[in-house]
């Protein structure tokens, strides 16, 4: 993402956007900093006991299964998304969309239904040894589904999606002009998308690798199944079996360490470098035509991670859905699912809405404070959601009891909680969850369109609110909906934090699958599994919809960069 | 001029946040009468039969928030505002985690004294247990005969088991609970040789649920496992998992010459309880014979109550004699287990 200059108005007004930002930020950052808050109070020092036993291993499976969906996920993204953009194959119009499909499915709900499968118990191993004659285990070898392995494979198969929704958007904006001078300059396809194509996507593809690692770092429930022992498995260790809290917020806080550096570290790597177009003309790229076996190869590539993120999981779940129908429908199911879109609906809102508003406050009131601010609340997507449950009930308990004892004191009547144990509590977590979507959409967006363009607008004599309505919110339009997308069907599927923050008599279809996957049979919630999957499903090919009728020579939206015509974007 | 659309946006927000608010608010008034506030780590399809009855028999409403961790938190920090009245939890660690974070209060009860062992409470009535969950061994009915099967937890550690072993997590509650007894028995050393006598036995790393060792013993990965009781007779009647109930029989281990390890489903008054008459009622209703009795027909738990008639499927399963230690003595190590099981590096 490139940085624009600031487009500094009166002093006054500035510092009006500056202090709301700033506030604001720091709401959002609070839950980040009231984990470091319990760190710095730990029960015992936990370190020397770790360090002696299992923290190396820890941060070596940590980094390897990061390593491992860091791959995956730029593997299968970059390379789908470069085969629906730039070729045309059969079946290409329905990978478009379908390709996005596995972001609607909890990774939990995919560990459970591949390790039924591939278990030894599983039907693959089951019916090979039917098929063999084998006995036990011991007279063959297959990989073992419950391994770092496993843990690597059912969480890229979900996760890839967002490096495959940013990548392509990228594609499809970079203009013939570079990639023909590339070809007239005796470059194949080829090297033409390895030293041109992707090194100009870098900071879209990256942003989108950053949310998948992040996710895998906040992931306990995909580890915690496939008995992989990770940092975030250690946490959950430190705090609930040697209760202490505070050693296990400094556990987290060093996971979130690992993000800050590599973060830092591919900023460092593309210092002096622009993106940005240098041609004004645009011109859409003539598709490679795919035929015989190449075009085999590109509909396998598409295929395989749809079938494994989510046609297998969606299949499975409805067996169980169908079997065990009658034990798992309730006429309460329709109170769930309400909660649960009523929850994610008033997330997303929040979250883009906070979004935009620090996003553009930091484009014209300046950024140190203000960027660091939103820095640390965009670390809410690492953090395992029942350790941010705690931090958010800190704050939001605090100034209860604060407002309570001020009346108290003032009208001697008790206030009681007003926030905590409220659905405010759980929509809150979501925001601060969730912002770094949101955020990294509409910064990305906000930073393609070019300072002159504010300029104009200031000179004609709007105000930085109105520039804000009538030029930059129409141009951003569709990266905030498909941002708005991601944060309503990742609220959906949102569990830990829901249970630990919701009112009494609560629940959402995650929370009712999880009270009987919990007793060890999600056989009997795979219908409430199989909805959640479903709700996800309608935005996220609503979402894929707008983005296939983007194009940068249109007036359609695409996803975290606006199609302006190609420009002179801002540099560094 | 003014950010218009944004302020819209915003004040839609706030609209809808404070609507949220006045209802929860209104909901709140409502909850303090003839009510009872219930934070519990227990499923509520499994409690809710039971809260049914009470509100029938005593018209006190019981609301119930359940999580799986972070409820002892989340009292703490709401503190004295707390709408809390009750805590429920699956385990004995738990109950003394709220206990030493002095969330709790000591609850004197006669009923309760007298329905309720005092190995299973706590001296002065800060936590009591309701039921009582045995942790026993499941051996294969084809390749074990009853007469080898180990009668002892100890005998776990035995080379003669080499690969044969299949249990879940070591940093698993239950397991923890069961580490925590053998500490207790056995003090830190004794129990480091023991785990790392049944890592080396294990079929596979520890991996799955109760369940799912079973599992594991009927398609032959291994020939033992450990597992709560009741998941047998869960087990039996849910008929993808029958067979796998079939492939074993139950054993009752003893620990330390005394008895089988038993953890405890158990309740606790908060500190900051606001209904705490109707708290206490709910107690006494849970502890006496009607609760009990639902308890063990649900769930096939072991009433903390004498002489509740034992359902049939517990009694086909064998007679329990439980580990006489009490309860709140084997909690306090649980730090002590956990930080073996990390050593020996069980779950590697």
């Amino acid at each position: 993402m490139t940085t624009g200059p600031h487009h500094k108005v009166s002093q006054g007004t500035s510092r009006v956007w500056l202090i709301g930002g700033i506030v604001v930020a720091a709401i959002v950052a609070a839950p980040i900093l009231a984990i470091a808050w319990i760190a710095m109070f730990p029960s015992e020092n936990i370190w020397p006991h770790l360090i002696s036993t299992v923290l190396p291993r820890q941060i070596a499976n940590t980094a390897m299964l990061m390593l491992g969906n860091g791959i995956g996920v730029l593997v299968i993204g970059v390379t789908a998304a470069w085969l629906v953009t730039t070729c045309r194959f059969p079946g290409r119009p329905i990978f478009e969309w379908a390709l996005l499909l596995p972001l609607a499915v909890p990774a939990y709900i995919v560990a459970f239904v591949y390790t039924d499968i591939f278990e030894f118990a599983g039907l693959v191993q089951t019916s090979l040894r039917a098929l063999f004659g084998w006995q036990s285990a011991k007279d063959y070898w297959f990989p073992d589904i419950r391994t770092l392995g496993g843990a690597m494979f059912v969480m890229s198969s979900v996760l890839y999606p967002y490096v495959y929704l940013l990548a392509r958007a990228t594609f499809q904006e970079q203009s013939v002009c570079m990639l023909e001078a590339s070809r007239v300059l005796g470059r194949g396809p080829w090297r033409t998308f390895f030293t041109v194509a992707l090194p100009l996507a870098r900071p879209a593809i990256v942003v989108g690798l950053a949310l998948a690692l992040m996710e895998t770092l906040a992931d306990f429930g995909t580890v915690d199944f496939f008995a992989v022992n990770t940092l975030t498995v250690g946490v959950f260790n430190v705090w609930l079996n040697m209760g202490n809290a505070g050693g296990a917020a400094q556990i987290s806080l060093v996971t979130l360490a690992f993000v800050l550096a590599l973060l830092a570290l591919e900023r460092v790597g593309r210092r002096g470098q622009r993106f940005h177009h240098t041609s004004t003309r645009y011109r859409p790229m003539p598709p490679f035509e795919l035929r015989g076996l190449r075009a085999a190869g590109a509909i396998t590539v598409c295929a395989l991670p749809i079938i494994a993120g989510f046609i297998v999981p969606a299949l499975v779940l409805s067996r169980h859905a169908i079997v065990h129908f009658e034990e798992s429908w309730t006429p309460a199911f329709f109170g769930f699912a309400r909660n649960s879109i009523l929850l994610a609906t008033c997330a997303a809102a929040g979250a883009v809405a906070l979004a935009i508003f620090l996003a553009y406050g930091r484009r014209i009131a300046g950024h140190t404070v203000f960027g660091a601010l939103s820095r640390v609340a965009m670390l809410g997507y690492a953090v395992p959601g029942a350790v941010l449950a705690i931090g958010v009930i800190i704050p939001l308990a605090r100034f209860d009891n604060a407002v309570d004892l001020l009346a108290r004191d003032v009208f001697g009547v008790s206030t009681g909680l007003l926030l905590s144990g409220t659905v405010f509590a759980v929509i809150f977590a979501y925001i601060v969850r969730f912002l770094a979507v949101a955020l990294g959409a509409v910064e990305a967006s906000l930073t393609k369109i070019r300072p002159t363009m504010d300029m104009a607008a200031r000179t004609l004599g709007s105000g930085p609110g109105e520039t804000l309505r009538r030029v930059h919110l129409p141009l951003v339009r569709s990266s905030v909906l498909a941002a708005a997308t991601i944060v309503f069907v990742d609220s959906m599927k949102e569990l830990p934090a829901t249970l630990i923050l919701r009112p009494f008599n609560f629940d959402t279809l995650a929370t009712h699958v999880f009270q009987f996957a919990s007793d060890e049979l999600l056989e009997q919630s795979a219908l409430a599994a199989l909805t959640i999957v479903i709700a996800g499903v309608v935005p996220v090919i609503l979402l894929s919809r707008a983005i296939r009728s983007a194009h940068p020579a249109g007036r359609a939206p695409s996803f975290y960069s606006e199609p302006l015509p190609a420009q002179a974007g801002v540099g560094d | 001029m003014k950010p218009v659309v944004k302020k819209t946006a915003l004040a839609s927000i706030v609209v809808a946040g404070i609507a949220v608010a006045t209802a929860m608010a209104a909901e709140e008034a409502s909850l303090n009468v003839g009510e009872v506030n219930v934070y519990s780590y227990r499923q509520p399809f499994l409690v809710q039969p039971l809260f049914e009855a009470f509100t029938a028999q005593s018209g006190i409403k019981v609301n119930v928030l359940f999580a799986k961790t972070g409820l002892v938190e989340r009292l703490k920090q709401e503190g004295a505002n707390s709408p809390a009245d009750l805590i429920f939890t699956v385990d004995v660690g738990r109950l003394s985690e709220a206990y030493a974070a002095a969330l709790t209060q000591p609850v004197v009860s006669p009923a309760l004294a007298a329905a309720i062992p005092d190995i299973y409470r706590e001296p002065d009535g800060h936590w009591y247990g309701l039921t009582r969950r045995a942790r026993i061994i499941y051996a294969s009915r084809d390749r074990i005969a009853p007469n080898e099967a180990p009668k002892t937890y100890e005998e776990l550690a035995d080379p003669k088991w080499r690969g044969r072993i299949c249990t879940r997590s070591g940093n698993h509650v239950y397991q923890v609970g069961l580490t925590a007894a053998m500490v207790a028995h056995y003090g830190e050393a004794r129990t480091e040789a023991w785990l790392k006598g049944i890592k080396q036995n294990l079929a596979r790393k520890p991996q799955g649920n109760d369940r799912a060792q079973v599992k594991a013993i009927k398609e032959g990965e291994c020939d033992i496992a450990l597992g709560n009781h009741y998941y047998y007779v869960l087990m039996q009647q849910n008929k993808e998992q029958a067979a796998w109930a079939k492939a074993v029989y139950p054993v009752f281990p003893t620990i330390g010459g005394s008895g089988t390890h038993v953890n405890i489903s158990g309740m606790a008054l908060t500190k900051a309880s606001p209904n705490q008459e109707n708290a206490v009622k709910l107690m006494e209703f849970l502890a006496g014979p009607m609760a009990q009795q639902m308890y063990a027909e649900q769930n096939y738990e072991y009433p903390i109550l004498d002489g509740v008639p034992e359902t049939s499927a517990l009694k086909a399963m064998g007679p329990m004699i439980s580990d006489s230690l009490p309860l709140a003595d084997i909690s306090r190590h649980r730090s002590a287990a956990i930080k073996l099981v990390d050593k020996v590096g069980y779950n590697d």
